[in-house]
């Protein structure tokens, strides 16, 4: 199993980064070309997510964002009981690119309203926009295209922080098209 | 590549041209542009998004900022775009029924001037 880690400082200037890490990798991981572009965009919203809630608790605390390609692994070793259940039920858990974003921010004061459905309130806007929040910018609505974009999520938010892992199935036979780098 | 914002005016309508990535860091700069457009009264917008590389939530965000500004002037926000990987943002979170989404600038005109 190859792991990827990337700490970013909690500024909205490395979202960019991190988006095009993970899209790199998941490339060279063999994700379909169709499944880049979710990829990036799941991946985008969790790191901004992050940085909302680092700005509001903690701005000078790093964000972890690790990109594992599972295609050589084995039943893993350090999965928790949390990750387990986002196993496929045939235990192929070999065959997945499994993206984790772990922030440090107290999951209780930030915690979203996640698969909400009406779209009312889900968007700030000038004078909506809480004290040191971003504005434009909505926590809810960034893990509902999460939700619909990753093949599997998990969003474990605890005292501690706030654990989104998402992952998509790996096209081993298919490599990626090397002209779409 | 980063955010690039232009702007013109066509008729009664001013047409927000943008290229690049809408995101977390570069959405801020697009709200100040249409809040600075409405103080300024325009109330019909059209935002041509045909060479937008990348949108998230934030930028979806500030077009439906946009929205709620120019309604409140019994104003118009329409967007143009053909991109289906811009598209299916839309979709996910079903703001194509929110917003009127054009394949060109003149069809945005024209839809709006037919109302």
């Amino acid at each position: 199993m190859a792991t990827i880690t990337l700490t970013i400082s909690a500024l909205p200037a490395h979202v960019r980064t991190a988006r095009l890490m993970a899209a790199t990798v998941a490339r060279r991981a063999g994700i379909a070309a169709s499944a880049i572009d979710e990829i990036r965009l799941a991946v985008g919203e969790a790191c901004s997510r992050a940085v909302a809630a680092h700005k509001l608790h903690c701005p000078t605390q790093p964000i972890l964002l690790q990109l594992i390609d599972g295609k050589e692994s084995e039943a893993s070793e350090s999965r928790t009981d949390a990750a387990s259940r986002l196993l496929p039920v045939n235990g192929n858990t070999a065959q997945r690119f499994e993206v984790v974003v772990s922030d440090r921010a107290p999951a209780k004061d930030t915690e979203e309203r996640a698969g909400t459905s009406m779209l009312d309130g889900l968007f700030l806007d000038g004078d909506d926009t809480p004290p040191g929040g971003i504005s434009g910018f909505s926590p809810g609505l960034g893990l509902a295209v999460i939700t619909g974009l990753a093949d599997e999520v998990e969003i474990d938010p605890s005292d501690r922080g706030t654990v989104v892992r998402m992952s998509w199935p790996l096209a081993a036979e298919h490599p990626s098209d090397p002209r779409s780098n | 590549m980063d955010l690039k914002l232009d702007h013109y005016t066509e008729g009664d309508t001013e047409i927000v041209v943008v290229e690049g990535e809408i995101d977390v860091y570069t959405a801020p700069r697009l709200r100040e542009l249409l809040i600075d457009l409405v103080n300024k009264g325009n109330f019909h917008l059209v935002v041509n998004m045909e060479k937008v590389e990348f949108l998230d939530s934030t930028g979806l965000g500030v077009l439906v900022g946009g929205l709620k500004r120019v309604r409140a002037h019994d104003g118009t926000l329409d967007l143009v775009c053909t991109q289906e990987r811009i598209l299916k943002i839309f979709r996910i979170t079903g703001l194509t029924k929110v917003f009127g989404i054009h394949s060109s600038v003149q069809e945005a005109i024209d839809k709006r001037s037919a109302k």
